[in-house]
C-alpha cells in the first residue's frame, strides 16, 4: 500500500469516526427538541417528526396561570446569581489570605479544605435539614444560597490559591513599598491579575445551583419557590410520560443559553482549570 | 568573664519577667500573664473577653454537653437530635475557645521571654499596628470559615455522630428518644444478611461503576483529542465545537432525556431502533440490572467524555512538535511517539483534574437516581439493582427514614473518599508554596 492511499484511508477512517459520534451527540439533542414541538402531552404518540407541530408547550410555560416557569426562571437566576456573587468574594478573599500570608492554622486549614472537597454535600442531607429548620431558612432561597456558597469554599478556595501562587510576588512587595497596606494590595494589584480564574469561579458557581435538583428538593417545599431545575424535574417526577413533551420545552429554554455561553467560554474555562489545577 | 555578666543580668531579668510566671497567670484566667508582662490594655481586654465568653455560653454549652452525653432522658419532652446538634455546636465552640486559650497562654510566656531579652514592649499604637498585620489573614478569612463551619463541618459531624445512634423512623423524636448505640449500625450491616448482601452487591456495583464509567470517559476524550489534533483533519474548530456539545447541554436535562428515550414500552431506542432493527418487542432496558448498567457506563460517557476531550485539546496543543521531529529523526513509530511523549505529557499536566473524576463518579447521584431511581428493584436486598452507595443513603434517608444506617453507609464513603484524597496530597506541590509575610 502507498503511503498516499494508506494516509487517505487513516483520514476516512478518523472522519468516520466524527461522523459517528456526531450521530451520537447529536440524535438525543435533536429528540428533545422534536418532542417539544410535538402537540400532545404523551410519549406514546410522539415522534422525533411531529406530523402537526406546534409552540403550544412553550405557550404554555408562559401564558398558562398554572405555570409557574417564569417565577422558577425568576428564583433560579437570583439563586446563581448570588452564589455566583458571594462565592467569588468568600473565595477570593480566603485564597488571597493562604496565597500570600504565614499564620497559625495554615497548612492544617490547606490540608482541611483538600479533605473536604472530596465529601459531597450529599452525606451531610440530614444534618443540612435539621440546621436550616433550626434557624428558620427552610423553603427559602437565602438558605439554599448560603449553603452552595459554604460548601463550594474548599475546592474553589484551591483553585484560585493555585492560581494566584502564579502571579509573582514581587508585584505586592513593590506596591508595599510604595506604601499600600494588605487591602490595597488585594484590591488593586492580586484582584485586577485573578480575574481569569474568578470568572471560572463565577461561571461555576452560576452553573452548579441552576441544574442541581437535589438540594432545592430538600430545602425547598412550595412551588413559588422552586428553582427551575427542581420544576421542570417535577413535571415529569410524578406521572412520567404525561408532562414529558412539556419537560423538554422548558428545558430546551434553559439548555439553549447555557449552551451558548459554555461553547464560548470553554477555552477559558479549560485554561483556568489547568493553571489552578495543576499547580495546586 | 562578660558571660558570667550576661548570666547574671538574665537572672536579675527573670526576676523580673519569669515566662513560667507568666504562663501560669495567664493558664489561670487568660489576661493575668499579659498584666504581669505590663501590657495592660491586652490584659484587661482579655480578661473581659473571657468573662463575657463564659457569662454568654456557659448555660447554652452546659445544656449542649450534657445533651450529647445522654442525649436526654426524658422521652416526649427531650429532643434528642436538637440535642445532639446543640452539642455539636457546643463542642466546635470549645474548640474555638481552646484554641484562642492556647494562643493567649502561648503569648504570655513569648512576651515574657521577649521581655527579658531586653526588648521594650510596643507602645499601644504600634501594638494595634502589629495586631492588625497579624490578625489580616484571620480577619480575611473568618467569613468564609464561618459558613464553611456551618455548612459542610458541622453537618459532617452531625453524620459522623448519627452513624453511632439508633436514629429511624421507631425511634424518632419528639416521641421517642435516641441513643448511642456504638458500633452496633456497622455490625448490622456485616452481619445481617440482608443488608450484608445489599452492601456487598452495593458497593461491588459503585466500585465498577466507577472505574468503568471514568475511564471509558478518559479513554474516548483522549483518542477524539488525539484525532482532532491530527495534522491532516480540516474544520478543527466546528468538530471541536460538535464533540464538546454534551458538556454544553445541562447534565440534568440529558439525564432525563436519555431516561425517556430508553423507556421500555415507549422509547425512542426500543421503537425507533431496536425494534424495527432487531426485532421482538425491544430490550428491557429499566427493568433488567443489567441492561441498565450498561446504558448507565454508556450514558456517563456521553456526558463525561467532552469536559476531558477539552482539558486534553488544551494540554495537547502546548506539546512541541520538536519533541516528535526528534523522535522521528530517530526512528520513532506512531505508537512509541504517542506512547512515550503524547501520553505521559497528557497526564502529568491533568492528572488531579483525572483524579477528580474518579471522585465525582463515585459520587454521582444524579445519573443514578434520575435515569432510573436507583431501580430496578432486586429481590432480596433493600437497594435497588444499580444504587450506587450514595444514592442508596438517599433513599435510606428520605423514603425509608433509616437515618442511622444511612449515616453509617455515609461514613464508610467517607473513608473510602479519604484513600482518594491520599493519592491527591502526594501529587500536589501547593504545600511548598508558602506565603511569605
Amino acid at each position: 500500500m502507498s503511503p498516499k492511499l494508506r494516509s487517505a484511508l487513516e483520514l476516512t477512517g478518523i472522519y468516520a469516526i466524527f461522523a459517528f459520534m456526531t450521530v451520537i451527540i447529536l440524535y438525543p439533542i435533536v429528540w428533545a427538541i422534536g418532542m417539544s414541538l410535538n402537540p400532545g402531552q404523551s410519549l406514546y404518540s410522539s415522534s422525533i417528526i411531529p406530523e402537526n407541530w406546534s409552540l403550544e408547550h412553550y405557550k404554555w410555560l408562559f401564558t398558562d396561570p398554572r405555570s409557574n416557569y417564569v417565577t422558577w426562571y425568576k428564583n433560579s437566576m437570583i439563586v446563581s446569581g448570588c452564589a455566583a456573587l458571594f462565592s467569588v468574594i468568600i473565595t477570593s478573599v480566603v485564597a488571597f489570605s493562604f496565597s500570600r500570608y504565614k499564620f497559625a492554622g495554615r497548612t492544617s486549614a490547606l490540608y482541611t479544605f483538600l479533605i473536604l472537597q472530596m465529601f459531597p454535600v450529599m452525606m451531610a442531607m440530614v444534618a443540612l435539614y435539621i440546621f436550616l429548620h433550626l434557624v428558620g431558612l427552610l423553603d427559602s432561597l437565602t438558605g439554599l444560597i448560603l449553603i452552595y456558597v459554604g460548601s463550594q469554599i474548599p475546592f474553589n478556595a484551591w483553585l484560585v490559591k493555585g492560581y494566584l501562587d502564579t502571579i509573582p510576588r514581587e508585584l505586592d512587595e513593590a506596591a508595599r513599598i510604595d506604601g499600600a497596606g494588605h487591602f490595597t494590595v488585594f484590591w488593586r494589584i492580586v484582584l485586577p491579575l485573578a480575574k481569569p480564574i474568578l470568572a471560572v469561579v463565577a461561571l461555576f458557581n452560576f452553573m452548579t445551583p441552576l441544574f442541581d435538583f437535589i438540594l432545592p428538593s430538600i430545602v425547598l417545599n412550595s412551588p413559588e419557590n422552586y428553582t427551575i431545575a427542581l420544576g421542570l424535574f417535577n413535571f415529569i417526577n410524578d406521572q412520567f410520560s404525561n408532562n414529558f413533551t412539556r419537560f423538554t420545552a422548558g428545558a430546551i429554554l434553559i439548555a439553549i443559553p447555557v449552551a451558548v455561553v459554555y461553547l464560548f467560554l470553554q477555552r477559558y474555562l479549560i485554561s483556568g482549570l489547568t493553571a489552578g489545577g495543576t499547580k495546586g | 568573664m562578660p558571660q558570667h555578666q550576661e548570666q547574671k543580668q538574665l537572672t536579675n531579668n527573670q526576676k523580673k519577667f519569669n515566662p513560667n510566671v507568666a504562663m501560669v497567670l495567664s493558664i489561670l484566667l487568660a489576661g493575668l500573664g499579659q498584666i504581669y508582662n505590663k501590657r495592660y490594655m491586652k490584659g484587661i481586654s482579655f480578661i473581659i473577653l473571657e468573662i463575657a465568653f463564659i457569662l454568654a455560653t456557659f448555660d447554652f454549652l452546659w445544656l449542649g454537653l450534657w445533651g450529647i452525653m445522654t442525649l436526654g432522658t426524658i422521652p416526649g419532652v427531650d429532643h434528642s437530635i436538637y440535642l445532639l446538634v446543640y452539642g455539636i455546636v457546643s463542642l466546635i465552640i470549645i474548640a474555638f475557645a481552646v484554641t484562642l486559650y492556647v494562643f493567649n497562654v502561648r503569648d504570655a510566656h513569648k512576651q515574657a521571654i521577649l521581655l527579658n531579652n531586653g526588648k521594650q514592649p510596643p507602645s499601644f499604637k504600634q501594638a494595634i499596628r502589629n495586631g492588625y498585620d497579624k490578625a489580616f489573614p484571620y480577619i480575611m478569612t473568618a467569613p468564609g470559615l464561618v459558613l464553611l463551619i456551618f455548612t459542610v463541618v458541622f453537618p459532617l459531624l452531625f453524620a459522623v455522630a448519627l452513624a453511632f445512634t439508633n436514629y429511624d423512623l421507631y425511634n424518632s423524636p419528639p416521641r421517642n428518644l435516641v441513643e448511642w448505640i456504638g458500633f452496633n449500625n456497622f455490625k448490622d450491616l456485616a452481619t445481617i444478611p440482608i443488608w450484608q448482601d445489599t452492601f456487598i452487591s452495593v458497593f461491588s456495583w459503585t466500585i465498577i461503576w466507577t472505574l468503568v464509567a471514568t475511564s471509558f470517559q478518559i479513554v474516548v476524550g483522549l483518542v477524539l483529542a488525539v484525532l482532532v489534533n491530527d495534522k491532516r483533519v480540516k474544520f478543527k474548530k466546528t468538530i471541536r465545537t460538535i464533540l464538546i456539545l454534551p458538556w454544553a447541554v445541562p447534565g440534568f436535562v440529558s439525564i432525563l432525556i436519555f431516561a425517556a428515550m430508553f423507556n421500555d414500552e415507549f422509547g425512542a431506542i426500543n421503537r425507533d431502533i431496536i425494534i424495527p432493527l432487531i426485532g421482538g418487542d425491544g430490550l428491557p432496558w429499566l427493568t433488567d440490572p443489567t441492561y441498565t448498567k450498561i446504558v448507565l457506563i454508556m450514558i456517563q460517557t456521553w456526558l463525561g467524555y467532552p469536559f476531558v476531550f477539552a482539558l486534553f485539546s488544551g494540554v495537547l496543543q502546548s506539546v512541541s512538535s520538536e519533541w516528535y521531529e526528534a523522535a522521528e529523526v530517530d526512528g520513532a513509530t506512531r505508537w512509541q511517539k504517542f506512547r512515550n511523549i503524547t501520553l505521559p505529557h497528557v497526564l502529568f499536566a491533568t492528572a488531579p483534574l483525572l483524579i477528580i473524576q474518579y471522585t465525582t463518579n463515585f459520587n454521582n447521584f444524579n445519573i443514578i437516581y434520575l435515569f432510573n431511581e436507583g431501580g430496578p428493584a432486586v429481590q432480596g436486598q433493600n437497594a435497588g439493582g444499580t444504587d450506587i452507595l450514595i444514592s442508596w443513603v438517599y433513599k435510606l434517608t428520605f423514603d425509608t427514614n433509616n437515618y442511622s444506617m444511612a449515616a453509617a453507609i455515609s461514613l464508610i464513603i467517607g473513608l473510602i473518599v479519604s484513600i482518594f484524597a491520599f493519592f491527591q496530597f502526594r501529587r500536589t506541590n501547593s504545600f511548598k508554596e508558602e506565603g511569605n509575610i
